[in-house]
This record gives structure tokens, C-alpha cells and sequence, in this order.
């Protein structure tokens, strides 16, 4: 039942740029999947380790801006590629450092994730000898690995596939890990995991990283994307935008982020063409998910499937929480 | 390896928060296999009296000294892999895990393990068969798949053990462990924590004089952060000084 539905979710979207009638829908399709692995990134800090960062647009901006300098200097995308996510991480390890200073977690670790954040903002905006300022970079050409290229809107839908499955499988693998248990104990009860014998300090840089690693990816799949990166990519509400994907959908959960990215890029897309004040609509959307289904859609929505399918002579299994409702997952 | 016969020294430990002195220069030593009792009324600093010793708080002055080794600087996580384990006087498990979960996790921080970010958890049978082990052998082998929200206290209690118990401790360092149980709780806790075998070394805290009395072979009176009295049970309860501030009230 299970492998079917993942099969026939898989053919669905690997048949997309078929079925969805149209560049513009194809190019939807790559967004949602390149913001997916974004918020797949965030959720391994704000969903597992219960630490909430403001400051991940600036990870993605660093590796989309260092790959794009690189591309412009003439050197190969394999290069450009490879420096890129190697400045991310160590950008990832500099900023962990430095919020999981003291107690490393709560109001404290939100703080200075913005404040890094910003800093990098500024670079990008102000620094103009190596960011060109407000006017961003661009880029001429999209990668082509195997020798195919990806500069058809199609090609590049399933090259972005590719690597938001190889995203999704490595993170659900994580999860089911003894590390990831680890980590979603250092989230629940950090003293008690130090009393068992937990580096939390360790554990937490770790997912610090893992989450930076593919900030970076989804940086430079936004690049080869759009074929340009500005300060616009790296502001502050970039990083908001991300952490309300990964909340709407479901913190903690794998398919949360997924849904949420899906929702917020439809809303900027599709949305926008008929209503104006889009951002009203999607600003009503985000308190009715938190009104509503304050755990996020798809533990919300698994939620409710179960209050409808239980047999109503069972009325007290809907009242009491299932085991691993919620964003224990 | 011969084992040193002082399992766990403690000098001059003290420790104040802001201007109140809550560990004076504590002086303890237990040796090997030891049953020791630590009471005191409420505020005595027991319980800060383990977190020093456990790592996670640091002294202001002082040594704590394991099985021979200053472990004064070494970080609490470490401390756990040198054979400190600990239960909680306020219950802080995994409540929305269950049983089998919160025991697994207990073994797994003290097994390498625990930084495999590819294996899954689910098919480790050898962990997961020791984590049942460690629940039957405190009663609760029939509730393992059940979350721990969904458990009495008395139960939670008992977790709190295997937990301890599951990561084989060269020390055990049980906090209250009867805090809050009904008279036949006590008992199954009692005799499970003297059913535990002498290669481990065993420090309780009691507020409850009564209740623990017949487990210790001796007995550390802690009052204002200061040892007060110390001795076997039979000179601790003759103390006049017990009496004053414990027994007599």
C-alpha cells in the first residue's frame, strides 16, 4: 500500500513537465522542488533539533554567490559547484559556532542566527566589488551533467528532482537513524541526553552542518535556476519565508516542508495572477494552518483523516493523541 | 585491572548560587560495592550535591575523584562513559516515546552508535533486545511498545532505573527514587534497587529517612550544604545531631 502510493507519487512526478501543460507550470514544478530541499535543510535544525534559524537564506546566498562569482571568473561548473558548497559549509560551521554559543538553544540561537543573517545581507548588498550591489550577478549558462543539458525548462525539472529525492531519501534515512535519534532527544530533553552520555553541543553542530549542506544545494539550484542571485535572495524575508514553509507543513515531520514549500510557491505564483494582495491571502493561510492545524498540515491533515476514518462507536481513539502525533515525528 | 576500592572521593567540593552557599566543602568518600544513604531535609543540596558530581554543574572548589581519576574538568556527557549513571528526582524522560524507546536511547549514549546517521535504529536487534532485557528486569517487559505518557508513575519510576541500569554503571546515583510512590511501589522499587549486584556501587538520596534506612550501610547527613554527620546506620540515627535536624523536628 505504502510502496504503491510512493510508486505512483514518484511516476506523477517524474511525468510532470507531460502533464502540466506548459513552461511556466514545468518551472513551478523546479521551484517548489529547489524550495523543498531548502526547507528540507531548515527542518533538520527547526524540526528535529528544535532550533529555530533566521538565518539560512544567508547560507543559500553564500553558495549561490560564490558559484556564480566562480562561473563568471571562467572557471567549470564542477568547480564553481564544489567551492560553493565547500564555503557553505565552513560558513555553516562559522555560524553554529557562533549560535550555539552558552546554552545554544531557544531566543538566543534565533538572535544571532538573524544577526548572521543580516551580516550577510549586508555583504551582499553593500560589498559591491565582489556582489555587485543591489544589481545581483548572472550567470550565462546552466551545468550539463552526463552531457545533457538542463538549459530546456524540463530538463532542469528532473535534474532538480533528482536531487530533491536524493534530499528527501538521505534526510528520511537520518530520521530512522540512531543519530537522528539522538538528535530529536538533544530537542526534547538536552540535560537528560547529556546525562546519557550525548555530546549535545556535537549533535547540534552536526545537524548544523547537515542543514547547511543543503541550504547550499537548494543555493545552487536557485542560481542555475534563475540564472542570477541579488541581495533580494539573502534578506531576512527569505529566511522568514523558509521557516514558515517548514511550520505550515508540519516541523518535524518529512513531508512538512515539502508541502509547505509546494503551498508557498503556488500562493507567489499562481495566486498572484488573479489576486492582487497574494501576500494578504497567504498571510490568512499561515494563521488559519495556525489556528487550525497548529502542527502543520500533514500531521494536521493526518489528524483529521483519523477522527473521519475511526469507526465513531471508538470515540475516546480520536480524543487521545496517537503515538508519534504532532512533531514528535 | 585491579579496582581501586574508593569508587567515588569527593574534596572540598562547594558551590554557591549568588550569595547562598548550597555545597560547604563536602568531603565524601565511598568505596567500591558501597550502599551509601545521603539525607537531609529539603534544601540541604542533595540533589546539587549530584550534579556536581555528575558534570552538570561545575564548583566553585574542589575534586571529584572516580575510581582514582580527577574527573573535576571532564565534561558531564563524559563523565557517563566513565560509569556515572543517575535517575532524576523529577521525572524528565522521553514522554512522547515509548518505553522501549527512552531505554534504547539510554543504551545507545553509551554505544558509539549513537553518530550513525545511515543504519536504521529499528533493526538494531541486539541493542533493541538489551533494551528489553533492561526493561524486564525492572517489571516491564509486557509495557514496551506503550508511550511513556500513557504509564503511571510508579512505572515511570521504574524506567528511570532500567534507563540507569541499561547503560552498566561502575556507579549508580539514584535520586529520591521513592519520591512520590504509593507503600507498594516502594517496596517493588526497594527491592529492585537491592536486587542490583554489589559491582555496582550504589549512592542514594532520601528525604524520606524511614523509607531508605534499611538499604545503606552508611550514612551521609547533608544539612545547609554541609556534612553534618556520617557514620553507620546504627551511629547516624544515635546522633544527637540527626535527631536536632532530622528525626526529632
Amino acid at each position: 500500500m505504502k510502496r504503491l502510493a510512493l510508486a505512483v507519487a514518484l511516476a506523477v512526478l517524474a511525468a510532470l513537465p507531460l502533464w502540466a501543460g506548459g513552461t511556466f507550470y514545468i518551472n513551478i514544478g523546479s521551484q517548489i522542488l529547489l524550495y523543498a530541499v531548502f526547507a528540507l535543510g531548515i527542518n533538520i535544525l527547526v524540526g528535529y533539533a528544535g532550533l529555530v534559524s533566521l538565518g539560512h537564506a544567508g547560507l543559500l546566498g553564500i553558495a549561490a554567490y560564490t558559484a556564480a562569482r566562480l562561473l563568471n571568473g571562467g572557471y567549470g561548473h564542477i568547480a564553481a559547484v564544489t567551492a560553493a558548497l565547500a564555503l557553505t559549509l565552513a560558513a555553516a560551521a562559522l555560524f553554529a559556532t557562533l549560535a550555539l554559543r552558552g546554552s545554544g538553544s531557544g531566543i538566543g540561537f534565533v538572535m544571532i542566527t538573524l544577526a548572521i543573517g543580516q551580516i550577510v545581507w549586508g555583504v551582499a548588498y553593500r560589498w559591491i566589488s565582489i556582489t555587485n550591489g543591489d544589481n545581483g550577478i548572472s550567470v550565462s549558462s546552466r551545468p550539463s551533467p552526463l552531457g545533457l543539458s538542463l538549459a530546456a525548462p524540463a530538463h532542469f525539472y528532473w535534474a532538480t528532482l533528482v536531487v530533491f529525492l536524493v534530499a528527501l531519501g538521505s534526510i528520511a534515512m537520518l530520521v530512522a537513524s540512531p543519530f537522528g535519534a539522538s538528535l530529536r532527544g538533544t530537542r526534547d530533553q538536552p540535560r537528560r541526553m547529556a546525562a546519557l552520555g550525548y555530546h549535545v553541543w556535537m549533535i547540534r553542530f552536526l545537524a548544523f552542518i547537515l542543514s547547511g549542506f543543503w541550504s547550499g544545494v537548494a543555493g545552487l539550484l536557485f542560481l542555475y535556476y534563475n540564472q542570477f542571485v541579488s541581495p533580494q535572495a539573502v534578506a531576512l524575508t527569505a529566511s522568514a519565508e523558509a521557516l514558515l514553509m517548514v511550520i505550515a507543513g508540519g516541523s518535524g515531520t518529512l513531508l512538512g516542508p515539502v508541502v509547505g514549500a509546494g503551498l508557498v510557491v503556488v500562493m507567489k505564483n499562481v495566486a498572484s495572477a488573479y489576486i492582487e494582495r497574494w501576500n494578504f491571502v497567504l498571510g490568512a493561510i499561515f494563521v488559519a494552518i495556525v489556528v487550525f492545524m497548529p502542527e502543520g498540515l500533514v500531521p494536521g491533515a493526518a489528524r483529521l483523516w483519523r477522527r473521519a476514518t475511526a469507526r465513531p462507536a471508538a470515540p475516546a481513539v480520536a480524543a487521545v493523541p496517537a503515538p508519534g502525533e504532532g512533531p514528535a515525528q | 585491572m585491579i579496582e581501586p576500592a574508593t569508587a567515588l572521593s569527593v574534596r572540598g567540593l562547594t558551590k554557591s548560587f549568588g550569595g547562598l552557599l548550597v555545597t560547604a566543602s563536602v568531603d565524601l568518600t565511598v568505596e567500591a560495592g558501597e550502599r551509601r544513604l545521603i539525607i537531609g531535609p529539603n534544601g540541604a543540596g542533595k540533589t546539587t550535591l549530584f550534579n556536581l558530581v555528575t558534570g552538570e554543574l561545575r564548583p566553585d572548589g574542589g575534586t571529584v575523584t572516580l575510581f582514582g581519576r580527577d574527573i573535576t574538568r571532564i565534561p558531564g556527557w563524559h563523565r557517563t562513559h566513565l560509569g556515572i549513571s543517575r535517575t532524576y528526582q523529577i521525572i524528565t524522560l522521553f514522554s512522547r516515546e515509548t518505553l522501549l524507546r527512552n531505554v534504547t536511547l539510554s543504551l545507545l549514549g553509551r554505544s558509539p552508535l549513537r553518530w550513525n546517521p545511515v543504519a536504521r535504529l529499528e533493526r538494531q536487534t541486539a541493542l533493541m533486545g538489551r533494551a528489553r532485557e533492561a526493561l524486564a528486569r525492572v517489571g516491564l517487559g509486557h509495557l514496551a511498545e506503550r508511550p511513556l505518557s500513557q504509564t503511571s508513575y510508579g512505572e515511570r519510576r521504574r524506567v528511570e532505573i532500567a534507563m540507569a541500569l541499561a547503560q552498566a554503571p561502575r556507579i549508580l546515583l539514584l535520586d529520591e527514587p521513592f519520591a512520590g510512590l504509593s507503600i507498594e511501589e516502594r517496596r517493588d522499587v526497594l527491592q529492585l534497587v537491592t536486587r542490583i549486584p554489589r559491582d555496582v556501587t550504589i549512592v542514594m538520596i532520601e528525604h524520606d529517612m524511614d523509607v531508605a534506612l534499611d538499604f545503606a550501610e552508611r550514612i551521609t547527613v547533608l544539612h545547609f550544604g554541609h556534612v553534618v554527620v556520617e557514620g553507620t546506620r546504627g551511629e547516624v540515627v544515635a546522633h544527637p545531631r540527626t535527631r536536632e535536624i532530622y528525626l526529632g523536628e
